[in-house]
């Protein structure tokens, strides 16, 4: 099931990446599993990504819960609390 | 509804006359002015580069101004914010607000901008004395947006 990820402002500047394709496996099919296969790779992603750690999701351009489901085709962002206005 | 993110600067007067043109039944127009200062916390600020995440920041402020319209009666609104490199005392973001009466376009202007600063996909990059550092988010912000979904007294 591939899924499109983006990475926004610190977040990005952390992963050094803003963008990838993800092939999530089959059972991975909710935020909370995506974020662990992504913690994962070890390193900064463990550290930026941990639990209860200072990101938001957003699904499709809708802010997530860890409990959305997922699927194939479907864009995640994953970046830090906002900051406008 | 009027929704826009540009790094282009916006007029107040042109925007608010836009806004409550050949409408007799709008009798209020409460407008937000956000501007770029120059100390943030202790730090003096030279710029700042702001960044969104295009595909959700206009859904998500049309989202906002929907909610509003639920909660009170607003004719029309006009949300414009401006990406990319800002110095102080640029304008930063408009939110203004056209109702029949005072009360509720006051009260829906608040509830914009307290939804926009905490759900809105926004981030600003400080440019200081230090060096560069992305703000973080303040819990002011986060508390100011929760006192709205408490219920009301009447």
């Amino acid at each position: 099931m591939n899924i499109q990820l983006l990475y926004f402002a610190k977040l990005r500047e952390q992963l050094g990446v803003s963008a990838e394709t993800l092939d999530l496996p089959d059972g991975a099919a909710m935020v909370a599993m995506l974020l662990d296969v992504l913690r994962a790779r070890g390193g900064v992603w463990t550290e930026a990504l941990a639990a209860g750690g200072s990101f938001r999701v957003a699904v499709n351009q809708e802010l997530a819960e860890m409990t959305m489901p997922l699927e194939e085709g479907d864009e995640v962002a994953i970046f830090p609390p906002v900051t406008g206005g | 509804m009027k929704i826009l993110v540009t790094t282009a600067d916006f007029n107040l007067t042109t925007e608010v006359n836009a806004l409550r043109a050949n409408q007799p039944k709008i009798g209020a127009v409460v407008s937000f002015v956000g501007l770029v200062r120059d100390i943030n916390h202790d730090h003096s600020v030279a710029c700042m580069e702001l960044e969104h995440y295009p595909a959700m920041t206009e859904k998500s402020l049309q989202e906002i101004v929907i909610a509003a319209q639920q909660r009170w009666q607003v004719i029309d609104a006009t949300i414009i914010h401006r990406v990319g490199k800002l110095s102080p005392c640029d304008q930063i973001v408009l939110v203004a607000v056209a109702s029949m009466h005072r009360h509720d376009a006051f009260a829906a202007c608040e509830f914009i901008m307290d939804y926009l600063k905490t759900r809105a996909p926004f981030w600003k990059k400080e440019h200081t004395s230090d060096g560069a550092h992305w703000v973080d988010a303040r819990e002011s912000d986060e508390l100011a947006q929760q006192r709205w979904t408490k219920p009301t007294p009447h």
